[in-house]
């Protein structure tokens, strides 16, 4: 564990879904990722992992326990702080993409950017500059509607990384794609994390897992297994 | 196994806290936000405008077309000159109509700022275009002698012939109104016509213009004082003064009109300023606008509920666009905002449009009826503001369904 504090706290964090009987979608979980740290959470559906994700990313408040993003506890922020730390500390990225349809690749890399007050000409320059990172440089002007599915998803992992995060939450990114597609955005991923990118992918894939450092299993809500890979 | 850091203690849990780092939105990004929305899908906004649009140019057009034909009333009434008042016998307590002395014109001609003064009397007889009209065909025009010196005083203009003057006023003439000679199917007046009137024939030797500022002279046959006297018996009592006054005096003539007409009784003598009556009956008709002025209501009361529909059912398809931009990190206020937004740019497009659609029809209908078209800045001002308030009212709820939406719910779906 690095001295500074961790990219991503958990502590004993358990979320109930209302119902009858209540759904225990995690219980008392407790993780610590820190800084440059590549972590693949695996484990069946139901397991777990999108909630996991969802209250990592801080989109869900746990029901019990405690969240750290950075270093700054997020238990008892208002929305707009909560989603001031969304917006500078964590970069997403989803299994559909989520581009928006009218916008141009860098349009929709600034996106975010349109949130943290930064002026539109910085805005432009830092999405250009994402774009470069994901190697589509030239490919700025274009709209979702005219690029790949793998281009997309690199359109979204630039989107993420516009804002420079603490952390990369990716969602089954390559779900959506075929293999040799999926294995470039792995690539991509690797690669910026040897840059020093904090990344954790939900996935079911299994190429995924092995090329993260970290693996976290997850059953019926819980850690059944947090292991790092003996490269 | 890797356990979470021990955490500095958290402190009371009474209230959430602000982060020195919250979501900020410039307030000039915001219109080019919802304008990325209603653009997004072009057709659906521009029906939906549609109806704002419609209200909105009844409005106008309503409201453009009254003022503009006010303000042709006015200029109208303006050329004629302000300053004529008219002074009527009133009515004794027991309901007779009174007259005016004969003395009255001579005596309200010596006060200082009047130019002019004219009178016209009853005559008791009828006109007919010949001695075989049954009497009860009367076409309701009435007889009046008139002072020669009325037209002047009008300030109104003969279409044909000439007005009465001191030699025809002695004689069978008979000068008529532009709608007793339409009625009387008269059409020249170089005296060659001749009329019935009170068993005498009259010569046609005037036909006079339509008469903005004294329009109940334009139904009537007017006949020289000393004829009607002579040939007809008429009493010579003025029923009615017109007195042109000195512009900047006109108050001060018809405060003491009543006492110089009639010193007598002061009491029974009424003056009136008789654009202020045209100009009372014109708001009068006024009131019909109110109709039109409820569709319009009605119709921007449509065109915002179609606006709240539209924006409703954009929140629905629109969960994934919602969710990513809270993971962007948009806040609940700036979704909200951010529908606001686009419902308010939806109906001030729609308003704005109407307001110029509502100007360029009331322009259109006052160059057909040869006015100048008068839509005041207020009222396109006015309607664009109203667009405005139908449309962040219908954009309230469906903002605030859009802000509720929790965001990891509306990233789940697809």
């Amino acid at each position: 564990m690095s001295g500074g504090p961790a990219a991503l706290a958990l502590q004993e964090v358990t979320k109930e879904h209302p119902g009858s009987p209540p759904v225990v979608a995690l219980q008392s979980v407790s993780l610590s990722i820190n800084d440059g740290e590549f972590v693949a959470v695996v484990g069946p559906s139901g397991s777990g992992k999108s909630t996991l994700l969802a209250i990592a990313g801080t989109l869900e408040r746990p029901t019990a326990g405690s969240v750290q993003v950075a270093g700054t506890s997020t238990d008892r922020l208002c929305d707009r702080a909560l989603s001031g730390i969304r917006g500078s500390r964590i970069g997403f990225v989803f299994q559909q993409f989520f581009l928006l349809p009218t916008l141009t690749a860098a349009e929709n890399v600034a996106c975010g950017l349109v949130y943290r007050g930064i002026p539109p000409g910085q805005r432009r320059r830092r999405a250009a500059d994402a774009l470069d990172r994901v190697g589509l440089g030239d490919r700025q002007t274009h709209r979702p509607g005219q690029l790949s599915g793998g281009e997309c998803q690199r359109v979204a992992i630039a989107r993420a990384l516009v804002g420079d995060p603490a952390i990369i939450l990716a969602d089954e990114p390559t779900g959506s794609l075929d293999t040799a597609t999926g294995d470039d955005i792995l690539a991509l991923l690797a690669g910026l994390n040897a840059g020093g990118a904090t990344i954790i992918v939900v996935t079911h894939n299994q190429d995924i897992a092995a090329a993260a450092g970290r693996t976290i299993s997850l059953r019926d809500g819980k850690i059944v297994d947090d292991s790092e890979a003996t490269a | 196994m890797k356990q979470g850091r021990a955490n500095p203690p958290p402190g009371p849990r009474t209230r959430l806290r602000r982060a020195p780092h919250g979501s900020t939105l410039r307030a000039t990004d915001i219109l080019p936000l919802a304008a990325l929305g209603v653009l997004s899908r072009p057709t659906r906004a521009i029906l939906s405008a549609a109806g704002i649009a419609l209200g909105i140019a009844t409005m106008v057009c309503v409201l453009g077309i009254s003022s503009s034909s006010r303000a042709q009333l006015i200029a109208q009434i303006d050329a004629l000159g302000t300053n004529l008042l008219t002074v009527t016998p009133g009515q004794s307590l027991t309901g007779v109509n009174l007259t005016l002395p004969r003395t009255a014109p001579a005596m309200v001609r010596r006060i200082g700022p009047v130019l002019a003064a004219s009178a016209i009397g009853d005559v008791d007889a009828s006109v007919y275009r010949n001695d075989r009209i049954p009497v009860v065909n009367t076409e309701a025009i009435t007889v009046y002698w008139a002072d020669a010196s009325l037209l002047r005083t009008l300030q109104g203009h003969v279409d044909s012939g000439r007005f009465l003057t001191a030699a025809t006023s002695r004689f069978p003439a008979v000068v008529l109104g532009a709608d007793a000679a339409s009625a009387l199917g008269v059409d020249r007046a170089d005296g060659t016509v001749q009329l019935w009137l009170g068993d005498h024939w009259f010569s046609v030797v005037g036909i006079l213009d339509p008469l903005p500022l004294a329009p109940e002279l334009d139904r009537t046959a007017l006949i020289g004082l000393s004829a009607a006297r002579q040939l007809l018996h008429a009493r010579g009592s003025p029923v009615q003064i017109y007195v042109r006054t000195d512009p900047a005096s006109i108050a001060a003539a018809a405060a003491v009109i009543p006492a110089t007409a009639d010193p007598a009784a002061p009491q029974n003598v009424a003056v009136a300023d008789p654009a202020d009556a045209l100009i009372a009956r014109a708001d009068a008709s006024a009131a019909f606008q109110s109709l039109f002025l409820g569709l319009g209501a009605v119709a921007l009361l449509v065109g915002g509920i179609g606006i709240a529909n539209v924006m409703v059912i954009a929140v629905l398809e629109r969960r994934g666009e919602i969710g990513l931009r809270r993971a962007l990190g948009a806040s609940r206020q700036h979704i909200g905002l951010q529908f606001v937004a686009e419902a308010a740019l939806l109906a001030t497009s729609g308003g704005a449009a109407g307001a110029v659609l509502g100007g360029f029809a009331t322009t259109v209908y006052a160059s057909q009826r040869h006015w100048s078209a008068t839509v005041p800045v207020l009222v396109l001002l006015g309607a664009v503001g109203i667009a405005l308030v139908v449309g962040v009212t219908a954009g309230l709820y469906p903002a605030l369904r859009a802000a509720r939406l929790a965001p990891a719910e509306a990233l789940r779906i697809i």
